[in-house]
Parts: structure tokens; sequence; C-alpha cells
């Protein structure tokens, strides 16, 4: 009986209605939920703050103009998280005492802070004391926060690329410079792509938290929009639509772009 | 038997890896145009002995030469070393990222600093010396054990060495593609480079070499040239080393 039932929850048919069922319930829930706080739906109103026609001609909304603000903050942080995490790596793998105790102790110190206390550390620490305005202390805490699980990444990049490689190419007569630039890291990309992509989309969700120092990112917009109209439902919806939109496109950008290595090599 | 001068000089070389000795006590000379084989049963010692030649092990105690240069921490010696001395892996060990071209002409465009153009009429010149000028745009994965391994002797070959050094060229290789690859060594031989092999390949050791070594647990037992050594071992232990491999 339970494994017939099972078989049938198993068969394609069964599992597309059955999802549809639980999107359906999970929708009808929220509605009605809503509806019985009395909620007032204005969808209508938010493409405006999406994009505007008027007779100045096209403008963009709030919601787009926080959508840039958060993907250059995110590309941003990102380009330095991996510069900084490369560097770790490195580090770390230099086989020097102090390289590795440095890149230890500095993993374990950001690892085991949570994100909301390391953005106030800067900002309010360490902010006054170098002169950091608001942007640059985000970009700052993203791209330490980040850095450390990134080197992680290139660390294991790098050690899956078999030693017969190194070995190979000192015999050649390569500085460990050369090594890395022109043997090791191209091998390494395919196998960090992935990861780096999942860390890639991590940063950009939690970019959002810079709302908290009052960044006018996609997240800080969102909550001055809903004090101004308290659409709360429809903003957060737009708002948690856009990041997903967002995350989604580069996910799926790259997992082409690794079909295409994994056919090269 | 060639005359030149001394090349690789190796004197009293231990070698531990923790507390285990891989070499007790090495000492050989190489003369420039020699070619020398080693042999000796697993774990003798044979490969960690070329692989201290470009210190790609470092040696524990003992002193050890090349081409004059003397192999010690001092980085700029070891890459000057490294430039003068080509090796052939067991595993081939080719760049799998790069085309054959592109695998022949990387060290001498970043290590030799040589122009493009001059570095892939090299590379294509050796393709040639290895039968395989044809492959040249193809990537390694795309190409048999034999041709991979005569591409990685054109690639040390690109870098014009003074000395090769031959870990097992032949041993993860098909049977049919040993010959390949060894017909290749014999070729090269007879150019009168300065080679160092670690090979089973008796045959090929009764054809090319001038010395042969026999090692077993970290020391050599044996040097001889190789009419001696095959017909005659001085040392009870190489005889029946080589009853055993040449018995079929």
């Amino acid at each position: 009986m339970l494994g017939q039932i099972l078989n049938l929850v198993r068969s394609r048919p069964a599992s597309v209605a059955l999802y549809l069922i639980i999107v359906y319930l999970i929708a009808r829930l929220s509605l009605t939920g809503a509806e019985a706080m009395g909620y007032n739906w204005q969808w209508y109103r938010i493409p405006d703050y999406l994009y505007r026609l008027t007779d100045d001609g096209f403008q963009w909304g709030e919601i787009a103009i926080g959508l840039v603000t958060t993907i250059e903050l995110s590309v941003t942080s990102f380009v330095f998280a991996t510069a900084l995490g490369l560097c770790l790596a490195l580090l770390r793998l230099s086989g020097l005492l102090v390289g590795t105790a440095v890149a230890v102790a500095y993993l374990e110190f950001i690892r085991n802070m949570p994100l909301l206390v390391l953005l106030y550390l800067i900002y309010y620490v360490l902010g006054p004391i170098f002169g950091l305005n608001r942007y640059s202390a985000s970009v700052l805490c993203l791209a330490i926060y980040h850095s450390a699980l990134i080197s992680e990444i290139f660390r294991a990049g790098i050690n899956a690329v078999g030693i017969g490689q190194w070995e190979a190419a000192k015999s050649i007569g390569m500085s460990t410079g050369q090594c890395y630039r022109f043997v090791i890291l191209p091998q390494s990309v395919k196998f960090m792509l992935p990861p780096l992509t999942g860390e890639a989309v991590h940063l950009i969700k939690s970019s959002a938290i810079v709302s908290v120092i009052a960044v006018a990112e996609l997240t800080t917009v969102g909550r001055n929009l809903i004090s101004d109209t308290y659409m709360s439902f429809e903003i957060w919806f737009t708002v948690a639509a856009v990041y997903m939109v967002v995350t989604l496109i580069l996910s799926v950008g790259v997992t082409r772009l690794e079909r295409r290595y994994a056919v090269k090599t | 038997m060639p005359d030149g001068d001394p090349i690789i000089e190796i004197h009293n070389l231990d070698k531990f890896f923790g507390d285990f000795q891989a070499l007790s006590d090495i000492s050989l000379t190489v003369s420039s145009g020699e070619r020398v084989v080693i042999c000796g049963p697993s774990g003798s010692g044979k490969s960690t002995l070329i692989r201290c030649i470009n210190r790609l092990e470092e040696h524990s105690a003992g002193e050890l030469s090349v081409d004059g240069i003397k192999l010690n921490d001092e980085t700029r010696n070891i890459r000057a070393v490294r430039m003068e001395v080509g090796m052939v892996f067991q595993q081939f060990n080719l760049f799998p990222h790069l085309t054959v071209l592109e695998n022949l002409t990387v060290g001498p465009i970043r290590v030799r600093k040589l122009s493009k153009s001059q570095a892939e009429e090299r590379a294509r010149q050796y393709l040639e010396r290895v039968h395989i000028p044809e492959q040249a745009e193809k990537y390694p994965a795309q190409l048999s054990g034999g041709q991979q391994q005569r591409v990685a002797i054109a690639r040390s070959l690109c870098m014009e060495p003074r000395i090769m050094l031959f870990d097992e060229p032949t041993s993860a290789l098909d049977p049919e593609m040993i010959n390949e690859v060894l017909d290749v060594m014999v070729e090269l031989a007879s150019t009168g480079m300065t080679m160092v092999c670690v090979t089973h390949e008796m045959g090929f050791a009764r054809k090319v070499a001038d010395t042969m070594v026999f090692m077993e647990e970290g020391r050599i037992v044996e040097t001889a040239p190789p009419a001696t050594f095959f017909s005659n071992p001085s040392s009870e232990r190489c005889r029946m080393f080589l009853d055993q491999i040449l018995e079929h």
C-alpha cells in the first residue's frame, strides 16, 4: 500500500501536480491571511517603482536604481574579495609558517563572527578612524567577509591540480609565480567556478545587510518605499523577486560558461 | 665511451623522508655526452636520485653540482639548473589545458624569453624530431599514451637542455607504444645528448648505455659498462635482479 503510494508520487505527472498544489496552498494561505487582515493589495502601483514613462520620457524607478547600487556594491566587493581571497590562499599554501598562521587566524576570526557585527565593527569603529564612508565601509565589510570563504575555494581548487603538473612546470625552469600563472591556476578554474558562483550569489544576498547603515541599495530602497506607501507585502515580494532574478541569471550564465570550459579541455 | 668533462657530480649524497633513508652515500659522476641507465628493484631510490638532480627532491646531505652549478637553497641556482636539465616523467605530466604546440612553447617563451614565432618554429622542429608534427593543434587528452610521452620529450627538448633525465618513461605505456618512445630516445642518444634514464627496458639499455648503474636499498651497488654489467656482474644481488627481469 505504502509502496504503491510512493511509486505514484515518484511518477512525473504526479510530482508536477503535487508541486502545483503546494504552491497553490501557500499562495492561497498568504492571500486569505492578508484578506483576513483587511490588507489592501495595490499591485498596480508597483511598476511605477521599477520604471516610469512620463512627459519627460523614460525614467528608472526607485527599485531599479536600488538594484543598480546593489549590483555595483556586489561587483566591487566581489572583485576585492576574490583578490584578497587569492592572496590568502597563496599565503596559506606558501609553506611559510608565518603565512599559514596569518591566513588561518584571519579565516577563523572572520568565519566565527556574524556579518552584522563585522559591519558594525568596520563602520562604527574603523570608519571614524580611517574616515570610511557608508559605501566604502560596506564594500570593505563584504570583501573581508567573503574573502575568507573564497580563499578556501581557491585553496581547494589549487590543491585539486595534481602534483605532477607542478613538477612538470618546475622542471622546465618556471618560478613558483609562473607555475601558478601559466599552469596551475588556469586548470583550477574549472574546479573553482561552481563554488565561486555560489559565493557570488551568497554575496549579493548578504549585501542586503548594509541597509542597516542606510546605503541606498535594493533593500534600503524597499524599506524607504514601505515607510512612504505602507505597501509592505507588494514591495517585499517585489524586492525578493528582483534578488531572485539577478541570482538566477548569474547561476544560469555561469553554468553555460562551465559547459564551454568542459568542452575545451 | 665519451670522455667529456664531468657535467653531473654527486658526492656522498643522503636523502631522508622523515626517518626513512631513501638514498645512502651516493657518489656518481656523469660526463658530458654520457648515457647512464639506472636500474634496480622498486623502492631502491632510482627515481629519488634523478629527482635530486633537478631538485624536485631536496637532498639531505652531501654535494651535488650540475654543469658547475652547485645545488643548494639558492633559488637562482635551482632555476638555472632546471633550465639545463630536461625531465620526462612516467605519467607524462603534459599541461592538459594547453594544446601540444602551447605545451612546447610555454617554457621557451616564459622562461627562455623567446618570441612567440621563434618558440613555435622551434616547437615544430622538435615535433618533427619525435615524429608527430601533425598533432600540434590537438590537446594532450586527444593523443595516445605513446604520442603524449613523445610530446613530453619534445617539450623538454624545446628548452634545449644539456642533460635529459628520464624517470621510467615507458612504464605507464601500453606495450605496443613502448617502442615508438624508445626509438625517439635512441635517436636522441645518437645526437650526443647527456642522458640519465631510470628504466627496466634492458634492450634499450644495451643499445645506448655507456654506463649501467644498479641500485638497491638507496645505495649504488654496481657501476659498470653494459658489456660487463650484463655478462658478468660482480655482485650477487645484481645477477639475481638481471635474471628476474631478463627471464622472458
